[in-house]
This record gives structure tokens, sequence and C-alpha cells, in this order.
């Protein structure tokens, strides 16, 4: 749980739908439809009774993917007909582009009124920790990076009204119907409060035929939680907002598995996929701990070889322990290719979680992977210290002699991160016949097991 | 947008330099037991003279005492259940710990900023939602209050004051030597890696004068510059750890610090994250404010400002250790550490939980169980699991087969049983039971007392007479008398023969009840020798008067001997125990308690009053 990014749409949407609420029943005459493999085409879409401004307006579209830059990278039709805004999505929509250097399927695409216009105000807003910071400038649009020393901002103390500041500074006399800007920007302040924004942005927004404030672009991103207070104003169509992956980021089956269990705990399961042929996989414990680890294996050379990156923490349970810890086998054993692989069981020494408890689910897994970590020649590196580590490390010893796994086991007595280099040298062994399977030369007696 | 911005990191942080003290004392909001026992095991091995749990919270309880340990001694605690009744009745108390979910952790803490005793707030919570936790900073920052967290485990004082679980476990504690102070002033925000430092640092300094994790969040109550500023005026702090993160501008306020003069301390300072820059897109981290984002929040850049103002940063974490022995080394060869006082801290006796997972006690138990077994995933009843009980569909008289008798009965004799509970599940509002029970229930009791007030009339001459009989008619036949024999004998030693004679029913009014009973049995039993014994008693007995019949507990009982004896599944020794131990009148109770229960309902039902006996019906002779 942290911050979150939404679409375009979702932005829009969830401003538009809040406005009157959070806004004294002010409205935004936002219009909008989302397009994406979920959905009906745009062609079908026209004919809803919602969406009747489609048949007769100029329309916008653009990819709806979280990536920027969209102008400048031909992606956006302008002042199109409804036929050639349905031509234009059902040409690009599943196909993969790239933006800078990521490369990934378009999935989703916002189609919007053209709405011909000559302002382009840049406006963000963005949560720091004692205040929220309003940004404003007059020369918006695709070249604000070269404009950036043209943006002014202004710092509100959290807590503090906007309704009590003054934002003519802000907004000086040469931007058009003034007063209008700053009551919209009061307004978008109060929705970003609100609904626990974390940062607004809309780049630009113009004025309207009625000369009102009119987002033509925007991006949000929330606190996800806050969704136990706000989640009923986040909607979507109906329906709970969606989190997307950065672009170029679909997630693994694998990873979409841990988030669910990891929604469904008090406790804490990550897993991030790197390099599903990788052969240093890690299964550590601990927000900070984790991080370490993954540093350590870069520091020596060998990220490329870094399976994932992941983590638990909190106390989870045995049965979420164990669900983790089969994914984890499941993904670092899917590639044998008789060249040596280590799994990396670390941690630092915990404060309250129950080493030995958390280690039996490991365990578990390890029992109905043994096999699959045979066959993939993983060798196993474990390192763990705090409440019943001595039971949880015993445990670990005797099931890798019992089952002939290589494993070797450490307490507080070793530093947090010896074990990296020892995996990494296991993995570094040089291959003297690649014809023939490799020859484990690891057994049990020989690495420390008693 | 793009632009990074130095100012995130440095707010003009103004902390008192002194947070705990060896008299500190904590209020525990929503306590972990856990957390408390820990919490003054530390003290005893620091040797403070007072617990530092001053008293603990927990809201809409009924207040009372909570029980731990202290030393070998038991300590009481007083449990409060508002945060304001607690800061009253515990003055001294300024640490409020707070392990209310990240749902409530809010407005308990605010509660607590704005007690005038409370100093200092720690928030255990992980999950708290960003304003919330920026509404508190701006409250704590009006008040001159300090938060530590959220998604902490605390912090600690060396040898004077533990915030919950920080340093886990007391093996650990000894182990590190937490229980004396150090010199190194710690900060990390991981609460799992400060652990890990405590004892990196044990190792390669004299330890930790205090250590605190503030927590993963992107917006931390109290910064590692807000803490680094306190080592710095702290004098017992000789030299400043950070264990810094990506992510944020934090450390960047230790770089302004730094270069303004305002750390002159020695500093080693670590930013974990390098590893980022190889991922292809950004990824969260397990730390909510672990995020890769811009170039300035990356580990590589805050360590490299770091080092250039004049922390001493290592290659990588691994050579974190090394750099800190060198300055702790540099130090000391200045003379600015002295040789560290090794106090002995007192023995604490091993909690009895974790000596038997250790095995090193054993302890007679004092109670044993042969019928039922709880333990496990399943409840079982002799054995058989209860998903087995109601998969097999299992009657009552099957259930009380496995409690009462420990095995699984045959049909006919589970059957039996029930059959013998309907039939004296009832008889009617005037027998001495449910009398007891109307009454009762009258008299404004509960259903319980109502219940049992009809239950203490069973006995010998109240349905209670089932194991009598089966006792007495046992011996006879035993002994092979004669139903004439047995019966004058027992005239002759004054006893009336249980099982015989009914108040209202005789042999011209039948009871129903004994001759439902007596036609299972001569359908179903193998052998009836002891009911047509009874039979041939009963008709000895009619000679005599009319309503001497063999009433439905004397059947009753007979019929289990006939059980007993003929379904092959009984030992003559558990025949005798079964009659002894008195298991029959069991079969009166369970069955009159359902026609108890109806008539104490009845009687609420209908909202009868008070009964009071009518006096005319008293022969007062006095």
């Amino acid at each position: 749980m942290a911050r979150k990014k939404l679409r375009e749409y979702s932005t829009k949407y969830i401003i538009k739908n809040n406005f009157p609420l959070s806004c004294n029943g002010s409205k935004l005459n936002l219009k909008m439809i989302q397009v994406s493999p979920n959905t009906p085409t745009l062609f079908e879409l026209s004919k809803s009774i919602d969406n009747i401004w489609v048949n007769n307006s100029k329309l916008v579209v653009k990819p709806d993917m979280l990536f920027g830059k969209r102008g400048k990278n031909g992606l956006v039709l302008l002042n199109a007909t409804l036929e050639e805004a349905d031509r234009f999505i059902k040409e690009k929509i599943n196909k993969p582009i790239e933006i800078g250097g990521k490369s990934g399927l378009v999935t989703h695409f916002i189609v919007e009124p053209f709405l011909p216009h000559t302002e382009e105000y840049y406006l963000s807003i963005t949560a720091e920790r004692e205040s929220n910071r309003i940004s404003f400038s007059n020369c918006g649009g695709i070249e604000i990076e070269e404009n950036w020393d043209k943006v002014a901002s202004i710092e509100i103390p959290y807590g503090e009204s906007i309704d009590k500041i003054d934002l003519h500074t802000l907004i000086d006399s040469s931007v058009q119907n003034r007063e209008y800007v700053i009551d919209f920007i009061r307004n978008v302040y109060k929705l970003f409060n609100d609904l626990s924004f974390h940062f607004i942005e809309m780049n630009p927004f113009t004025l309207d035929g009625e000369g009102k404030p009119y987002p033509l672009d925007a991006r949000g991103e929330v606190d996800e939680c806050a969704s136990f207070k706000c989640g009923g104003r986040w909607l979507v169509d109906g329906e709970p907002v969606q989190f997307p992956q950065p672009f170029g980021r679909s997630l693994f089956p694998e990873e979409t598995y841990v988030n669910e269990i990891d929604e469904k705990t008090g406790a804490s399961l990550k897993l991030t996929l790197l390099n599903p042929k990788g052969r240093i996989w890690a299964m550590v414990a601990g927000g900070g701990a984790s991080v370490i680890y993954a540093d350590t294996v870069a520091d020596l050379g060998f990220g490329n070889e870094l399976g994932n990156y992941g983590e638990y923490s909190g106390d989870p349970n045995e049965e979420d322990t164990h669900k983790y810890a089969c994914t984890l086998i499941s993904l670092a054993t899917r590639n044998p290719d008789s060249r040596p692989r280590a799994l990396l069981i670390g941690g630092g020494i915990a404060n309250f979680t129950d080493v030995a408890a958390t280690f039996k689910g490991i365990i578990r897994a390890i029992k109905e992977y043994h096999d699959d970590i045979i066959k993939s020649n993983i060798s196993i590196f474990v390192r763990r210290g705090g409440p019943n580590y001595q039971s949880g490390l015993q445990h670990m010893r005797e099931i890798g002699h019992k089952l002939h796994i290589p494993i070797k086991v450490f307490g507080p007595e070793v530093n947090m991160t010896s074990i990296v280099a020892m995996a990494i040298q296991h993995i570094n062994v040089p291959i003297v016949n690649p014809l023939k399977p490799h020859t484990n030369n690891f057994s049990p007696t020989l690495n420390g097991v008693h | 947008m793009t632009n990074s911005n130095i100012n995130h990191g440095n707010h003009g942080s103004n902390l008192p330099a002194r947070l705990f003290t060896k008299q500190s004392q904590a209020l525990i909001y929503n306590y972990k037991e856990a957390a408390v026992q820990r919490m003054l095991d530390f003290d005893n091995v620091s040797q403070r003279d007072t617990p530092s749990v001053g008293g603990l919270i927990h809201p809409g309880s009924d207040g009372g005492m909570y029980k731990a340990f202290f030393g070998f001694k038991e300590l009481v605690i007083p449990v409060y259940n508002s945060v304001s009744e607690a800061c009253q009745q515990c003055p001294n108390a300024d640490v409020f710990l707070n392990f209310a979910s990240h749902r409530s952790a809010y407005q308990s803490s605010l509660l607590a900023l704005r007690e005038p005793s409370i100093q200092t707030v720690v928030i255990i919570a992980e999950g708290v939602p960003e304003n919330e936790a920026r509404s508190l900073i701006s409250v704590a920052k009006k008040l001159g209050k300090v938060i530590i967290g959220p998604a902490t485990v605390g912090g600690i004082q060396a040898g004077s004051f533990k915030i919950g679980n920080t340093a886990g476990t007391i093996d650990n504690i000894m182990a590190c030597k937490l229980y004396r102070s150090g010199s190194v002033g710690f900060v990390s925000k991981s609460g799992g890696l400060s652990n890990e430092m405590y004892n990196v640092l044990s190792r390669c300094t004299d330890g930790i004068y205090e250590g605190i994790a503030i927590g993963g969040d992107a917006f931390p109550g109290s910064t590692l510059t807000d803490h680094a500023l306190r080592y710095e005026k702290l004098p017992e702090v000789k030299m400043i750890v950070i264990l810094g993160e990506l992510g944020g501008w934090d450390e960047y306020g230790i770089v302004e610090a730094l270069k303004r003069g305002e750390i002159t301390k020695p500093i080693c300072a670590w930013v974990s994250g390098t590893v980022a820059k190889i991922f292809p897109t950004e990824v969260q981290f397990g730390h909510a404010g672990a995020k890769s984002g811009g170039e300035s929040e990356s580990a590589d850049a805050k360590n490299k400002a770091l080092r250039e103002a004049g922390a001493v940063v290592p290659t990588s974490f691994e050579d974190f250790s090394n750099v800190i022995a060198a300055t702790y080394a540099k130090l000391q060869s200045k003379g600015l550490v002295k040789p560290v006082e090794e106090p002995t801290p007192p023995e604490l006796p091993l909690d009895f939980k974790t000596a038997v997972k250790a095995g090193k006690v054993r302890k007679p138990t004092s109670i044993i169980s042969t019928i039922c077994d709880d333990r496990g995933d399943e409840l079982s009843y002799a054995g058989v699991p209860i998903s087995e009980v109601c998969k097999e569909q299992y009657n009552m008289g099957d259930v009380i087969g496995l409690l009462w008798f420990k095995r699984k009965l045959p049909p006919y004799a589970s059957k039996f049983f029930e059959m013998c509970l309907k039939l004296v599940a009832d008889h009617g509002p005037c027998v001495s039971g449910a009398h007891n029970t109307i009454v009762a229930a009258r008299a404004g009791k509960d259903l319980v007392s109502s219940l049992v007030s009809g239950l203490l009339t069973i006995g010998p001459r109240f349905g209670g007479a089932i194991d009598d009989s089966a006792r007495v008619f046992q011996d006879a036949v035993d002994n092979n008398l004669q139903p004439s024999q047995f019966v004058e004998g027992m005239k002759s030693k004054g006893k009336r023969i249980p099982g015989i004679g009914h108040l209202i029913k005789s042999a011209d009014e039948i009871d129903k009840r004994v001759v439902l009973l007596k036609d299972y049995a001569f359908t179903h039993f193998s052998s009836t020798k002891y009911l047509e014994y009874a039979l041939e008693v009963e008709k000895y007995t009619l000679q005599k008067a009319n309503n001497l019949i063999l009433n439905v507990d004397g059947c009753i009982g007979v019929l289990f001997l006939d059980l007993l004896h003929s379904s092959g599944l009984f030992t003559q020794q558990e025949i005798k125990d079964i009659i002894d131990v008195g298991y029959l009148n069991g079969f009166f109770i369970v069955g009159r308690s359902v026609g108890l229960i109806g008539h104490a309902l009845d009687q609420r039902r209908n909202k009868q009053g008070l009964y009071r006996h009518q006096a005319d019906d008293v022969h007062y002779a006095l």
C-alpha cells in the first residue's frame, strides 16, 4: 500500500464526479470515453445515450497508459471525426509500441471532444510533508519542461483552508478570466485534500467556450492507504478505481497472486519478477533488509542474475508464508539448464516475527518442490535471527539433510548479507562440460549442515 | 514535475534532544501482551527501579488490572478505558505507545498529542493514510511534541527505555548488550534493520546509546534529520550512524545540516536501494516510502551527497560495518570514548512457555481427558472428528455412546438411548422438577438457574432411581434370588425397591412409556433376562399393592443391564464400572433437561409473575 498512479480517464472521472460535493455544488463539464479491450468499440459506444456528443463534435484520442510525452511521440489524434477516431484506436489497440526505452501493448484510450484553444496553463498540486505545493504557469503544454523557469509555486501549510489563501500573486493579471482560474484552482485543491490525492497535474488546462477552465490533460496519484476512507468516492464508471501497472510492465500471474495474498493479510508480502531466467532468487524478510540483499547482489556485479525482488514481513502466518514460498520456488525452478542456481532465504534479526513459524511455511514449500529444487540445481542459503530463530534454523538444517538439498544455514553470528557472496560463488562455478548435466558437488555434510 | 527540491528534507527541525530516561514510562494503547512483557523484561536486565509500562489503555474495557512479570515478581498494571483517564492517573508517563490499527491510529494519537503529560507518541500501525500522518505532524509541531512512526517498531535507549517490540527477544537484548549504554546514536527507517544494526554496532563499537526506527512511510512523524540533530545535542552520543533508503529527500536534510555545521559529530551513513538502477521500470519496495522515482531520490545520489558533505559513506552495505569500526577506532584513539562499564545484568527467569518449547522443564498435568480432544484443527469425540459425526448423521444416542461409553454403539443401542431421552423428556408441570423450575422462572431467575433448580430435585425419589434399580436387580440376579426372596429381603432391611412403584400410575392405569420400552427391548435386544426377572418381581409386588409397578426408572435400569450384557461390547468389569460409577441417571438428567428448559421458557414467554403457594394449602401445625 502506497501511492498509486491513476489513468488520465480515472483522474478526470474522479475529479468530475466529486466536483459538486467537494466544491460547493460547482460542476465540471468534462466529457470523455474510455476504450479498452474490455469495452465495446468507440463506434459501438457512440450509440449510447450518454455518449451522444461523440457523434456531433470533433474528437481527440490519446493512449491512456501512464506515460507522458504523447504529443511529442505523435500518439495523439486531434480534430478527428468519429470514424477517424474509431479507426485510429482499432489500428493501435493491443499493438506494441516503444516509449522511453520501454515497450508494451497499448490497451487503453481516452476519447474527448476536440476543444480549439489558444491558452495553455499548467497546474500541479503536490503533497509534501508539512504543506501542499501548488504550481502554476501560463506557459503550459508540451514545452513545459523547457519553460520550467516560468512555473511559480506556493506552499499551503497542511490543514490550512485554501479559502484563506490569496492566489492572486500566483495567478497574475496576465491570466485570462483570472477569477475563474483562481476559483477553479481552489476547487481542485479542495478535491485534492478530500480525496487523498498525493499529486494532481493538469498540463495543460485551457478555457472552454464559456471561458471556464477545462483540463485537457490530467495526471493523478492517490494514497492507497486512504482507501478505507475515500474508496467510496474513488469510483470510475461505478466501479472501484483500478491502479494500473507502469507502462511496459504487465504483471506476471505470480505477482498478481502474491498481491492478492498481500491484500488479505495484515502482514506484507511483495514480489517483483526481474529476470525469469535469473539464477539468484531472494526471499527476504523485512522491507529494509530485502532492499539491501538486492543491493548486495547488484554491488557484487550479479544484478543481471537476480530473478526477483521480494519481501515478507509483519509476522505473516504459516499458511501465507507457505503460499508465498511456493510461488517463489516455482519461479526459481522453472528454467532448469543444469547451471547452478541459488535461493537466498535471508533476513535481519526480527523484532517480533516468529522465525520458527514462518520457516515452517517455507520448509513445507521446500518439501513440496523437492524434486524441482534438485532438478534445477538450486542451493539454498539461509541467514536469519529473531524470536525462535534457533529452532527455525535447526528445522532448515534438518530438511536439507533429509531431502539431500544443499542448504547452508546461519544465524546472527554472521553478517546479514554474507550469504550473498556465498550464493554468487556457488552460481559462478565454471561449467566443465556444458553438454553433460552439471555434477552437483554440494553434499550436505560438506556444507555446514551439521 | 521533475525538479528535485532540496527543501523537502529540511524543515527546521527542533525536537527536544532527550526523549527517554531510565525513569520514562509509557502508556500503551491497544496493548499487546508480548510487547508489554518484553518491555518489562528489558527493564529488569537494565536494572530499572520502576517498570517502563505505566498503564494500559483498552478502549471500551471496564478497566481493571493486567498482570505481567517484573523479574521474578508479578506486577499489576492498571488498565484504563480512555486516553484522558490514563493520562490523569499516570501523570509521569510521557510516552504514548499506540498499537491501534491503521484505521484508528489517527484518532487515538491525536487525543494523546493533546494531553499535556504526553511528550512522545509512537505509532506502530502500517498503512496510516498520508493525510492523517500529515495532520498529526502539524499538530505535534504546534504543540512541541514528538511523533515516532507510523509503520515502525519504535526505538530503544540502551539500558534505560525500550519501546514495545524493539530489539526483539531478551536473548537478542543480552547478545547485543542493549541493557547498558554505548556511545552510538543510530537512526534508520526500517525496524528490522535497526535490530540488525544493533547487533552490528555491538560488535564493531561499544554499542548504541539510542536507536530509533522512524518507519517506512513517505511522511514519517519525525525524520532521519530530526534524530540526527538530537544525537548531535546529546552529550552521551559520540558518533552518529544513519541507514537511509531510496525515495524521498530526508537524507538531504542531513546533508544540509552537515554543510551548515549543525552536525559536528562523526557520521557514518548508508542509503540502501542502489539496486533500483538495474530495474527496468520503477519498483515499489517493501516500505511505502521506498519507491524508485526521480534521480535525486535515488540511493546513489543520496550517498554521493552525504559523502560530499563529509559523512563517512561505505561503498556497499557489506562495507558499512568496516567504516563504522574505523570511525569508532578513531574516536577511541583520540580518547573521545571511555571504556564502557560492563554491568552484570540480573538473570531473567525463563518464561514457562519458552522453557516448555525449549524442552527445559516438565510439569505434571492437573487434568486428564479420555473422551474429547479440542487440540489441532478439528474437535473429536472419542477419536471421531466432528465432521464425521455430522457426515455420518450420528444421532444423540451415538454421541452419548462416544462421550459416555467411549465407543460407537450399534444402531439398535443408540436408538434405545434416544428413545430413553425422548420418553423422559417431560412429564408435565406438576412433577417436582418441573414445579421447581416453574417456581424459579417465575421468581425472575435466568434460564440456567431455573433449569438447575429443577434438576436438583432429581434423586432417589424423583427420576434418579435408574442406577440404583440397575444395582439391586443386578445383585438379585447375580445371587440367584427368587423374586419373593429379593422383595422380602429388601423389606426386612427396611428399603424400598428402587424402580418399583409410582405415585399415580398403577396396574390399572399403565404407564405407556414402560410399555414402549418393553416392546422395543423384546423386538431388538438379543436377551431380556433382567427385564423378565424384573417383571417377575413386579408380579410379586403387585400382590401387595396396585401401584407397585415396574416404573420407568426401573424399566430403563434393567433394560440397560440387558443391553450391556447382551451387546457383546462391554466386559464384565466395564459393566461393573458403569453401574458403580452411575452412568444411567444421566439419561434422565439429559432427557428431562429438555422439558425443564421448555417449562422455564414457557413461564417467561407467558410473563408469569412470582409464584406464592396458597396459605390455605398449608396445614400450619405449630
